[in-house]
């Protein structure tokens, strides 16, 4: 058998960790994860890596591949491979763990510092709130609910290189969904959230998370909404409907 | 930088462009013969227009250049909360006395 060998680099250690080199055998329609997987099930086995669904559902594979932040189990090594080279770390703007694994405690704490929760204006006793999918609001969160936390906007931002208090387009992201969810009783709350120093003013629009998102969504568009939104209530001292 | 400083800065930029556009449009106009000081002063001594003009823009380079560099601050030096607007107010205020202190030299009678 003569298999074509892909030059794979993978993480190894900790944040003073380095890239160490493996041969992996080249195959069709073969993913990066693919490749992690097979070092870790043929090379070394304390190899650590994330990874759950396999399809793009769960947003837990995303790793830096080739200097982008991308998931790994939707991406073909042959559409990222570069002279049958790959390097394969952990996601950017996290703290590494080990190998490939990061610590996104600090990305889902800001989620929660961004405010989007949802909080209701009714109680169990009241009848199920209508939501028309032709209303503005909700038409305006029609991408931004379509998040799976998978951090790759994170990863690519500039914003949160330098400002690590900067909450990231994902959990401003998540606040937009949850300003527009006209349900909700603590709008105003989440304005106040996201406003400051680490919120949506910080953002400089250079939409690197509208680029390496997976699936297409605009975070970018939704820290725009936060602002317009927080500026008008600003200007009129009205409250968000 | 919160609603009101934001607000300011986008404010102060949409107004700025046409004070810029005017002040470019004026460079090349005063240029024309040769430039000198006394051409200059003889142009701006004594106008209220142009003392106006410079003034208010010397005012809307101030407001927008300290907001400018607070988030320059704030991204590329460990400077935090009161330091940042620290650091904006004198920046702001440095600007705005060297600029109006050059419109008053130019434009007083």
């Amino acid at each position: 058998m003569n298999l074509h060998m892909l030059q794979v680099e993978l993480w190894r250690g900790d944040a003073t960790g380095v890239y160490r080199a493996y041969d992996v055998p080249s195959q069709t329609n073969q993913t990066v994860l693919d490749i992690v997987t097979w070092v870790q099930r043929h090379i070394d086995s304390t190899l650590a890596y994330r990874f759950a669904c396999r399809v793009g559902m769960c947003g837990s594979c995303a790793m830096t591949v080739n200097g982008r932040p991308r998931w790994t189990c939707r991406t073909h090594v042959a559409k990222v491979v570069d002279n049958g080279q790959l390097r394969i770390g952990p996601l950017e703007n996290l703290p590494v763990i080990r190998d490939l694994v990061t610590d996104m405690s600090n990305f889902f704490d800001k989620w929660q510092r961004a405010g989007g929760r949802f909080e209701s204006t009714r109680t169990r006793r009241d009848p199920i709130a209508t939501l028309s999918p032709a209303r503005p609001e909700r038409r305006a969160a029609d991408g931004a609910i379509e998040c799976i936390n998978c951090g790759v906007c994170y990863a690519a931002c500039d914003v949160v290189r330098w400002r690590p208090k900067y909450l990231g387009p994902a959990a401003l992201n998540r606040a937009w969904a949850a300003y527009n969810d006209t349900r909700a009783s603590n709008r105003r709350s989440i304005l106040s959230a996201v406003t400051g120093d680490a919120g949506c003013h910080s953002c400089h629009t250079q939409q690197s998370c509208f680029e390496h998102c997976p699936v297409d969504l605009n975070p970018a568009a939704a820290i725009a909404g936060l602002k317009r939104a927080s500026l008008f209530t600003w200007l009129t001292g009205r409250s968000p409907r | 930088m919160n609603a009101l400083t934001y607000f300011l800065q986008r404010a102060t930029a949409l107004l700025l462009a046409p004070f810029v556009l005017v002040h470019l449009g004026l460079i090349i106009y005063a240029v024309r013969g040769g430039l000198s000081a006394g051409e200059i002063l003889a142009r701006t001594r004594g106008s209220a227009g142009w003392a106006v003009f410079y003034g208010l823009f010397v005012v809307l380079v101030a407001i927008h250049a300290a907001i400018g560099l607070r988030t320059i601050a704030d991204e590329w030096t460990p400077l935090t909360g009161r330091r940042l607007d620290l650091v904006s107010a004198v920046a702001g205020v440095g600007l705005l006395w060297l600029g109006l202190r050059a419109v008053i030299a130019v434009t007083a009678v």
